[in-house]
């Protein structure tokens, strides 16, 4: 019998010939990641009464939620992690610097086609761009998995999201993201694999993909799956840490839905205060006043993105009055960014450069919100309080819409500062 | 079974909202995360949450961020269960992971107020308001076990014999 992705592989992590939708099997996880919640998760694991982590190979943890410590709690924490790490023999840590999880795990090799990656962050969807099989979980459930390797998950239905046509620039990914979610709603594909395929998903970048599978949480799927292509391969080629073989759903697996957007007729997208799915055209919401501007995340903080807010920026200043964060999503996206001169573009417009990380994006440190201020973000949330205080207001939208909104002062619409533009 | 007394909220409530972001790498014992339940959507929550009181929701309740702490403040808040016409899924496995019993109701919800009171017999399966019975689905074997040890940490030490 035919079987959609998430069916394939759960079937090949459990064993079994096949296996239906509704169906749960116990798993081994290829790859677990936990980022600064493993201080927590080291003391829940201490509680199960296990000394040793079992296959210590599998974890992954990379420091980036509240990095560098901006407290001496968060510093305890990152204390603690480092010397759980190193007592159990998980090798697989990257400190404070290296980047966000989501874009460390792809750089360093771990995000491989086929395999099954379960993270303690809601956003460990976004390896399903590289075809894995990639869903978060809870911390206790972490703690777990250090002690037994073992977890039980339930056989998600499947959704297809078909994107045909081509983006037209400065339209992106994340315009599209947020037009699938708005069209679909927080909950429209509420506990579902969602699987993106469609000519414009093949003739875009891995950068631009993992947008797509990162945000795909925010319509409440389980995991977001894009078949690996050239690109993925040849991206890991010098990256992968181990052989993989990937998984495609059959062609005639049975969706419980398909739906189909056109890429060539999308325009720039916002996300209005205060859910996700708030979806409109920049053009309804420009000349909204905003404070800051935040560019990075896992969402939108790799090189494409920053290139895109660069030839914006170039020639031209902040705002007066507004603040424009940019947060390179790693290290490795940083050097990048240097090597190319964006990083004095950033710095010559007036912009605050921020190390790799998290940042701001869940109100822990580096640039929260006071009542009634605004921010356009290329993060991947704008909940009330999210970014500090529950007064104030965030807009979700793509890297050209928030260089554009930094430099007009208001939420402007990207088509009209770059090329081809209407003025 | 149990009887509690309804708060009542809509459809989308976020973990941000049940245990904001800014205190989620603080370290914390779970009573003093109760003092921050649904701070930034009804701050009298915390401070009128009575032991034995339920949640009655709409759709896709606990969505957002995987933070254990939305359920974890919850219970220790003193809450007997959530009752939501759906949920998130990383928040249904963390509330049963934290022993907080969460029903899935399709039908019945939208006639529920705040102050109402709801009988709960997870037995026979049924959420019962006013002259109104409303069933509910039983969770999986592999779950209700899980729910049954009081959560997850107890139910592996049990497991692994380590109880």
């Amino acid at each position: 019998m035919s079987m959609t992705f998430a069916q394939k592989m759960l079937a090949k992590k459990a064993g079994l010939e096949h296996v239906d939708v509704g169906q749960i099997v116990e798993v081994e996880p290829d790859v677990c990641m936990s980022h600064d919640n493993t201080a927590a998760i080291s003391k829940t694991f201490t509680k199960i009464g296990v000394d040793r982590v079992k296959n210590p190979e599998r974890f992954v943890v990379v420091l980036d939620h509240t990095v560098p410590a901006a407290t001496e709690k968060y510093a305890l924490g990152h204390k603690e992690i480092r010397e759980f790490v190193a007592k159990q023999g998980i090798t697989h840590f990257y400190d404070a610097g290296v980047g966000i999880c989501h874009q460390v795990l792809p750089e360093k090799g771990f995000a491989l086609p086929g395999t099954l990656i379960l993270g303690s962050d809601s956003h460990t969807t976004t390896y399903g761009a590289f075809g894995a099989f990639s869903a978060g979980i809870g911390r206790s459930e972490m703690a777990v998995l250090y002690a037994t390797s073992k977890i039980w998950l339930k056989t998600p239905a499947s959704f297809k999201v078909v994107v045909d046509g081509t983006l037209r620039e400065p339209v992106t990914s994340k315009d599209l993201t947020l037009g699938i979610i708005g069209s679909l709603g927080a909950d429209g594909a509420l506990y579902r694999s969602v699987e993106f395929s469609g000519e414009a998903i093949r003739k875009m970048s891995l950068a631009s993909r993992m947008v797509l599978t990162n945000m795909a949480i925010e319509m409440g799927a389980k995991n977001g799956y894009i078949a690996p292509d050239d690109k993925v391969f040849s991206f890991l080629d010098s990256r992968a840490v181990a052989p993989y073989a990937p998984v495609f759903p059959d062609p005639d697996a049975e969706y419980e839905t398909t739906f189909t957007f056109d890429a060539a007729t999308l325009v720039p997208q916002v996300a209005k205060p205060h859910t996700v799915d708030n979806v409109a055209p920049v053009e309804e919401v420009a000349g909204t006043r905003i404070h800051q501007a935040l560019l990075g995340t896992c969402t939108n903080g790799r090189l494409e993105d920053l290139r895109l807010a660069a030839r914006i920026l170039e020639g031209r200043k902040v705002a007066k009055g507004v603040r424009l964060l940019v947060l390179p999503a790693s290290q490795e996206v940083l050097e990048a960014a240097l090597k190319e001169g964006l990083v004095t573009t950033f710095v010559r417009a007036g912009a605050l450069l921020l190390n790799p990380g998290c940042g701001p994006c869940l109100g822990a440190h580096q640039g929260v919100l006071a009542p009634g201020e605004v921010c356009v973000s290329t993060a991947n949330r704008n909940f009330k309080g999210r970014m500090g205080s529950p007064d104030a207001e965030t807009y979700l939208a793509s890297p050209a819409t928030v260089a554009a909104s930094a430099v007009a002062g208001v939420i402007t619409d990207p088509r009209e500062v770059t090329e081809g533009g209407r003025r | 079974m149990i009887e509690g007394r309804v708060w009542r909220y809509g459809d989308d409530v976020n973990t941000d909202v049940i245990f904001p972001g800014k205190y989620t790498y603080q370290p914390m014992e779970p009573s003093q995360m109760a003092e921050h339940a649904m701070e930034d959507l009804d701050p009298t929550f915390a401070k009128e949450v009575r032991k034995g009181d339920v949640i009655v929701a709409g759709s896709n309740f606990g969505c957002g961020s995987s933070r254990e702490q939305a359920a974890t403040c919850l219970k220790a808040a003193g809450l007997a269960a959530v009752v939501a016409k759906s949920f998130s899924r990383i928040f249904f496995r963390n509330a049963i992971n934290s022993g907080l019993p969460v029903i899935e109701l399709s039908r019945g919800i939208d006639r529920i107020k705040k102050g109402d009171t709801v009988m709960i017999d997870f037995a026979a399966g049924t959420v019962t308001h006013e002259r109104d019975v409303h069933r509910f689905p039983a969770l999986p074997p592999e779950v209700l076990a899980i729910l049954e040890d009081g959560g997850l940490i107890p139910h592996v030490r049990k497991v692994l014999g380590k109880a």
